[in-house]
Formats: structure tokens, C-alpha cells, sequence
């Protein structure tokens, strides 16, 4: 499987990617951003479909749409983002942008195929290289406002009562959550990147009890996803993103046995 | 000799858009005290915190804080009155605890933070329960943690907001208890929020009453006179 040029550049994209989203979803997570990293996948849709129309690629294109919305969530709140009806006219917007761009783009059906839910055979060595630059840029600024980001993370309240730069904190995270959203695509797909993003971090949650032991469980739990989903893809030749989610959904419902069977004992 | 307050507030004014909170008010704090503030529901008292915070600008007036060690600025440690900790939350209560150090960056903690994170947790009666869920955990054990991570940071000032509201009457004197340890084995100055007078009576030894934006004071004792019972009282 290794001697194919394509297999070895998604395993190292995936493995690149589990990180990024590993530890991006923790916080997504404990910050309640699930509903968001779900909006952005959508738009990051119409951005990718937005970068193959303008001779961009799909990956800039998302960076641009997906960190813009993420500026625009931060400046008018979060909260106020939360908003449902506010949240389901932006998905539907966007989508029918991303519908109306590949539709002008030359590019055939199967290229909107690739986008929405990921492809493996696409990638390029110098597209793995920008992901593995991408997602080591989201590590450092992580590691840079690591503390802060804990406490306002885990501890809202708290955080508001020591002088931290909360609003500053999450605009940042914001937009490395944009980033995490466009990394995580390139493999798995538009469609389902949020699941990388809120699954792992999720089952995480029921697992680990500190925050270094969550980071390992998301980041083990998104490895064994993409990893086992790229191996069952090449030998079943089904679609890997079909892999990745089940996975990740069945690792997710284990996790909520374990800690009932554990809370009960 | 004359002792100079930690905390100095002269004519502090802070308005919302619909009314005045704090009225020109005056209050100085010395170090080693434990006072309780008092006041109804809406009084300002939390307003006030959040003024001396830099949380909440006040549109007149000034607050200046003292140190105690020549090396750093004064201390504060806030309790503050409400968390929103649920039943799901997945820390630990050591994890909790160690939250707040936000002297560095990097996310190693340093020989003197842990041994800081031990010390907390020992001083709030946590050693053994430094591995339990948080979101677990008892009301009088969660209160604990919160004082805890307050105290991780090594305060020279202790403000509790209502900390003991929702407990049940053994969790409180618990609390109270150990508060009132840290204030004389520790030396550390503490203002005690509350609507409980006999817990301000019984664990401070003055009291300041916030009423229509100013404040009075008087000692802890005479809480139980029903005048200041039914000002304390009455808006609730
Ligand atoms: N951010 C705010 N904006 C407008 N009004 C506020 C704000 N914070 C507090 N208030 C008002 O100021 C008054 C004092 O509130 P607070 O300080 O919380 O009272 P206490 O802590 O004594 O119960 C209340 O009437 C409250 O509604
Ligand atoms: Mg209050």
C-alpha cells in the first residue's frame, strides 16, 4: 500500500490533519463551538468550490471564506452567532454560493464530489507540504496562548475574573479553527470535517480527566480514524470519509458506554 | 504607627444606563482583615468588586490598591459569585485548581506552581479529592475548588462572592472555618460577600452594609440587630 505515491501523502496529510483536528476539537469542544465548526464546514464548501472558480485552490480558498466568517463570528460575538435561524441562513447561503461557483467553474461533477466528501487519490506532495505548514502554524499559536486558552477554555468564568485578553483569545481561536476546518477537509471532506473536530475531542471528554489527557485521547482517537479509515479505503475501494465517520462514531458511542458503565460500579 | 490600607477607594461612582450603583463611596481595607460586605439583592456589591477588578469603569472617583511585598503589585484572588460548572465537566479538581497560573506561557508547570498547586489544595482540605471530577463533586467540595484556584495564585486579597449561598449549613461553617484559617495562619485580608448575617457575624469582625450606592460599617456583633436585618433583607 506504501509503494503507492498517493497512499503515502494521505497518510501523511491524515496524520497531519488528526493532529491539527485533535487539538483544535478539544477546545472546540470545551468552548461549546461544535454548532460553529459545523457552519464552517459549509462554508468552506462554497470557499473551496470558490477557489477551483478563480484558479485558487480548493485549500485557499477555503482559508480565505472560512477565516473571513471566523472574523465576522468574532466581531459580532459568539453568542451572537449561536443564534439558530441566524446560523441556518448563513449555512444556506453559503452552500448555494459553493452550488452556483463549481456550477460556473469548468470543472466536472466529480470535482464537487472530491470537495464535499474528500479523496485521497488527489493529493499532491506539495499540497501535503502546505498542510503540514498549516497545521504546524496552528500548533505554535496554540502553544503560544496555551494558558490562557486553557483557562478561558475550561473555565470561563473564572478566566473573567483575572486579566486575560478574552476577546483577543477568541478571535484567535477562531480563526485557527478556520484553519483546522480547511486542513481537515482536504481528506475527509467539506461534508464531514466537523466530525473530526467535535467526535474525538467529545469521546475525549469522557475519558481523560486532564487536559494533556484529553489532547492524547482526541489526537489517539482521530489517528485511529483516519489511519484504519485510509487502510480500509484502499482495500475495500469504498469511500474512506464512510470509514473515518463510522469509526469515529462507534469510538464516540464506547466512550459514553465505558463512563456509564464506570459511573455505575 | 499608622497602618496603610491594601485597598483605598474614594468617591468611587459607577452607573449603568438605568441608575447609579455606587454613589460617591468611600472604603479602605487593611491588611490581615476579614470583613463581610453586605447588602439586598442588586445592591452593587458584586458592581463594587468588578470596579476594584478594572472589570467595570467607574465614571468618577479612584481606587488604589498598595502592596504588600515591595517586589509585586497587590494580590487579588476572586471568588466570583456564579460558575457554570455541570455535571459533564471533565477536569479534575487538581486540573481545575491549576487553571489559573498565568505567570508563563509555556505549559510546563514550574517546580514552584506545582508545589503552589499543592499547597492550595492542602489548604482547602483537597488533597484527596485532587484526582475526582470536578463535575462530580460535592456543592461544598466545588465551592472548595473555586477558593482553591483563587488561592493557586498566592493572593494577598481574598474576595468570596456569595460563596457559600447555595450549601447547606454544615458546608458553609466548613468553608467559613477554612477561610478563617487562611486569614490567621496565612495573614491573608478577606472580604466575605454575603446575605448570611449570622455567618458575618460569627466569622468577621466587621461588617460593611451597601445601601443606595454608599456604605456604613460597624462590627460583626451587632448584626443581630433587626434594623440592619430588615435593610439586608429587604429587597430580596
Ligand atoms: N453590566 C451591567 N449593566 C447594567 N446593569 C447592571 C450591570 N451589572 C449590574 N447591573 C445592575 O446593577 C445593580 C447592582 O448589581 P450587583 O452589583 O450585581 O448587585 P449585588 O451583587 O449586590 O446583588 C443591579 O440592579 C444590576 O441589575
Ligand atoms: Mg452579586
Amino acid at each position: 500500500m506504501f509503494a503507492l505515491v498517493f497512499m503515502r501523502n494521505a497518510y501523511l496529510a491524515s496524520t497531519f490533519i488528526a493532529l491539527t483536528c485533535g487539538v483544535i476539537g478539544v477546545f472546540v469542544v470545551a468552548r461549546n463551538l461544535s454548532f460553529l465548526s459545523h457552519t464552517l464546514s459549509e462554508i468552506g464548501f462554497a470557499g473551496a468550490a470558490f477557489g477551483v472558480f478563480s484558479g485558487l485552490s480548493a485549500l485557499n480558498g477555503m482559508l480565505i471564506f472560512t477565516s473571513l466568517s471566523s472574523l465576522i463570528v468574532g466581531a459580532l460575538g459568539v453568542e451572537k452567532s449561536r443564534r439558530e435561524a441566524t446560523i441556518s441562513a448563513v449555512s444556506s447561503l453559503f452552500i448555494g454560493l459553493g452550488i452556483l461557483f463549481l456550477s460556473l467553474s469548468s470543472k466536472n461533477a466529480s470535482y464537487a464530489t472530491n470537495i464535499l466528501f474528500g479523496s485521497i487519490v488527489g493529493i499532491s506532495f506539495d499540497e501535503v507540504k502546505q498542510l503540514i505548514i498549516l497545521s504546524a502554524l496552528v500548533m505554535l499559536f496554540v502553544l503560544m496562548m496555551w494558558r490562557s486558552l486553557v483557562f478561558d477554555s475550561f473555565d470561563s468564568v473564572g478566566a473573567a475574573s483575572q486579566n486575560i485578553h478574552r476577546d483577543l483569545i477568541s478571535i484567535i481561536f477562531l480563526i485557527l479553527l478556520a484553519f483546522a476546518v480547511s486542513i481537515g477537509a482536504q481528506i475527509v471532506g467539506s461534508l464531514l470535517v466537523f466530525i473530526l473536530l467535535t467526535l474525538p475531542a467529545a469521546s475525549a471528554q469522557y475519558l481523560g480527566r486532564t487536559v494533556p489527557q484529553l489532547l492524547m485521547i482526541a489526537i489517539g482517537i482521530s489517528l485511529i480514524g483516519v489511519w484504519l479509515g485510509l487502510y480500509l479505503g484502499y482495500v475495500t475501494n469504498w469511500p474512506v470519509t464512510f470509514f473515518i465517520a463510522s469509526i469515529e462514531v462507534l469510538i464516540y458511542l464506547l466512550a459514553i458506554l465505558y463512563s456509564r458503565l464506570v459511573q455505575r460500579s | 504607627m499608622t497602618v496603610e490600607p491594601i485597598l483605598d477607594i474614594k468617591q468611587l461612582t459607577v452607573r449603568f444606563p438605568d441608575k447609579v450603583v455606587l454613589d460617591r463611596l468611600d472604603f479602605q481595607l487593611y491588611p490581615g482583615e476579614m470583613i463581610s460586605l453586605i447588602g439586598a439583592n442588586g445592591a452593587g456589591k458584586t458592581t463594587l468588586i468588578r470596579a476594584v477588578l478594572h472589570q467595570v469603569k467607574p465614571v468618577h472617583g479612584t481606587i488604589e490598591t498598595h502592596p504588600l511585598h515591595e517586589t509585586r503589585q497587590l494580590k487579588i484572588g476572586y471568588v466570583p459569585q456564579f460558575r457554570n460548572i455541570d455535571h459533564d465537566f471533565p477536569l479534575s479538581i487538581a486540573s481545575f485548581v491549576g487553571l489559573n497560573r498565568l505567570g508563563h506561557h509555556w505549559p510546563f508547570y514550574t517546580k514552584q506552581e506545582h508545589q503552589n498547586l499543592k499547597h492550595a489544595l492542602a489548604c482547602t482540605y483537597l488533597t484527596d479529592l485532587a484526582q475526582t471530577r470536578l463535575g462530580s463533586a460535592s456543592g461544598g467540595e466545588k465551592q472548595r475548588a473555586y477558593l482553591a484556584q483563587a488561592l493557586v495564585d498566592d493572593p494577598d486579597l481574598l474576595i468570596l462572592d456569595e460563596s457559600t449561598a447555595s450549601l447547606d449549613v454544615q458546608a458553609k461553617n466548613e468553608l467559613m472555618a477554612l477561610v478563617q484559617e487562611l486569614n490567621h495562619n496565612e495573614q491573608l485580608t478577606v472580604v466575605f460577600i454575603t446575605h448570611d448575617l449570622e455567618l458575618a457575624a460569627r466569622y468577621t469582625t466587621k461588617y460593611y452594609l451597601l445601601e443606595d450606592g454608599k456604605l456604613s460599617s460597624g462590627a460583626s456583633a451587632d448584626l443581630n440587630q433587626s434594623l440592619i436585618r430588615e435593610k439586608v433583607r429587604g429587597a430580596i
